[in-house]
């Protein structure tokens, strides 16, 4: 099984956002990078893939060299090779051309991305994907068997879940499910020395058009403080969201 | 020259966040000199369907025959409609994930998710949350047509009864998926559809002690979340994960218990209109972004705050 793991390099979940170049440029400074957590659910169940039924994964980022840090831990849990599109993402288009083109050029049995990234939030990746490639899509993907030539397949709807079958190769859109929690993995010693000599190859994008452009940011109204109640006189509180609040 | 929306449709019945797109539409459309034509996908009742109408769909195509989760086909079909559409609105649901982008490819149309803000002008500039919401982008498209998908409970309905007519599509076509079953928690209410959702954190210190959240919830007919460590270490189902990394949430209020308020936690609820926090720590950093708390003892508060309830609703 050929498993191409799309990943992103993100801020770390506990990370305080701020902008800098007059609001329009993501201040990178003190941040700590992490693999976007839903791309380290594909990662981790694409390895366990490999570790029962063989084969190799490779990861794809697109990104200039400061995202190789996070490739390298890819490399450390278990992936095979890398590849390092060395272009800073103008939007999900660009990114999903990029990685489409490389596809195209290589063959895989089955393309897992994450369902969204926790920075910019497009959710477009992997469905683009699926469109520039002609395969298959599963988004929101919470349960996943190889059965042959085919993917038993469980995606999350609003409510509830659903099951699918489809043929390889395919694209996913993963999140937690694909793999629990705790079944995440941690490099080990050995991983993270195998990690500097494992190939991680740069190419150069083939495209630079986009669709969308930023044009600024900024940071969501600060509330105006909180307005305490007793905890003997829960009545006030109801009181407070009925009248005040008008919620209830 | 028109505005395309989505009506997503579950087992036959639009919802709420359906109606908001068709809003989202209808203000658009007027800003843009023009009219909504929606598309429905599934078996959906002319009754069902007329109600698009009252939110400003002047017509509805409705396609009984399409699967919604066969992207393939869905997005064959949308774009098929989309010729002469320069905006086309979804509401931000799992499936719309699916079907968008693929629009998006085959359109050579940008494809802007959740969007919280309407277009001033023809070159279409919105606003969408970024960084799990803990930033707003102003983002503006390049291309002839533009997706927009709308963050659901950011904008709101709009009720604007027009006539409107509906066209049914014979369109048959079967991508590469095999459908095999859904399962649905029924009688639930959904996350991210919910006006109110009350959720709890490790304060609840056991699975057993999540009955009077239920009640809670069942008394102000809210939807039950949890925060990450209480999915993690199995005290309730993934699906009720809320935050950066599970479910986001915009409700009207939130409520949220025994939970201290975690960067990460907070990312992922804060664009919810109300925020209570009840918790017995006062240096919790829930109470910095909440609008009334309460520092006490969940299993104190949380009954009293259950009996209140039922006085008040009779």
């Amino acid at each position: 099984m050929n498993i191409l793991v799309c990943i992103s390099s993100v801020p770390d979940t506990t990370s305080k956002i701020n902008f800098t170049d007059n609001n329009t440029k993501f201040d990178n400074n003190g941040i700590q990078f992490v693999i976007n957590p839903y791309d380290e659910f594909g990662l981790t169940k694409s390895i366990m893939i490999k570790e029962s039924i063989g084969g190799k994964v490779t990861v794809i980022t697109v990104g200039d060299v400061s995202v190789e840090p996070v490739m390298r831990k890819a490399l450390a849990i278990g992936a095979d090779d890398a590849v390092r599109v060395n272009m800073n993402p103008h939007d999900s288009f660009s990114v999903a051309f990029e990685i489409s083109e490389y596809i195209k050029q290589n063959s895989f049995d089955l393309i897992i991305a994450g369902r969204e990234s926790i920075d910019y939030n497009g959710g477009a990746v992997p469905g683009m994907i699926s469109e520039m490639t002609n395969l298959p899509l599963v988004n929101a993907c919470i349960g996943l068997e190889i059965e042959g030539n085919s993917v038993k397949l469980v995606r999350e709807i609003d409510g509830g879940k659903e099951m699918i079958t489809s043929p390889l190769p395919m694209v996913i859109g993963g999140q937690k499910g694909l793999v629990l929690e705790n079944e995440l993995r941690i490099p080990n010693m050995r991983g993270i020395m195998q990690s500097r000599t494992k190939p991680l190859s740069v190419i150069e994008p083939v495209s630079s058009s986009k669709y969308s452009t930023s044009v600024s940011f900024a940071k969501p109204e600060e509330k105006a403080g909180c307005k305490f109640v007793d905890a003997s006189n829960v009545s006030e509180l109801v009181h407070l969201l009925h009248n005040e609040a008008k919620v209830i | 020259m028109s505005v395309l929306v989505y009506a997503e449709s579950w087992g036959g019945n639009f919802r709420k966040s359906t109606f908001e797109a068709v809003s989202y539409a209808s203000e658009t459309a007027k800003m843009l000199s023009t009219n909504v034509v929606a598309v429905s996908l599934e078996d959906v009742s002319e009754k069902e369907l007329l109600k698009l109408g009252s939110y400003g769909a002047s017509k509805v195509v409705s396609i009984p025959s399409l699967n919604k989760g066969d992207s393939q086909s869905a997005s064959k079909i949308i774009a098929e409609l989309s010729l002469d559409a320069c905006v086309i609105v979804f509401s931000g649901t799992h499936t719309s994930r699916m079907i968008a982008p693929r629009l998006s490819v085959k359109l050579s149309a940008a494809c802007i998710a959740n969007v919280i803000s309407l277009t001033k002008s023809s070159e279409i500039t919105v606003k969408r949350k970024s960084f799990s919401t803990k930033a707003i982008e102003t983002v503006k498209s390049n291309t002839e047509k533009t997706i927009l998908s709308i963050s659901p409970n950011s904008f709101g309905l709009k009720e604007n009864q027009i006539d409107c007519t509906i066209e049914r599509s014979d369109f048959s076509e079967e991508g590469d998926l095999l459908f095999e079953g859904q399962e649905t928690a029924s009688g639930k209410i959904s996350i991210s559809e919910a006006e109110i959702v009350v959720s709890a954190g490790r304060g609840l210190k056991g699975p057993e002690n999540w009955g009077m959240i239920e009640e809670l919830a069942d008394v102000l007919g809210a939807a039950t979340a949890c925060s990450k460590p209480v999915s993690d270490i199995g005290w309730r189902p993934h699906s009720e994960h809320v935050g950066q990394t599970g479910k986001p949430v915009t409700a009207d209020l939130y409520i949220a218990i025994g939970i201290s308020g975690a960067i990460q936690h907070l990312a992922g609820v804060n664009s919810s209109k109300i925020m209570v926090a009840i918790n017995t720590d006062p240096e919790a950093p829930f109470f910095k972004a909440a609008d009334y708390g309460i520092i006490g003892d969940a299993f104190e508060v949380v009954p009293k705050f259950i009996e209140e309830i039922k006085n008040f609703k009779n």
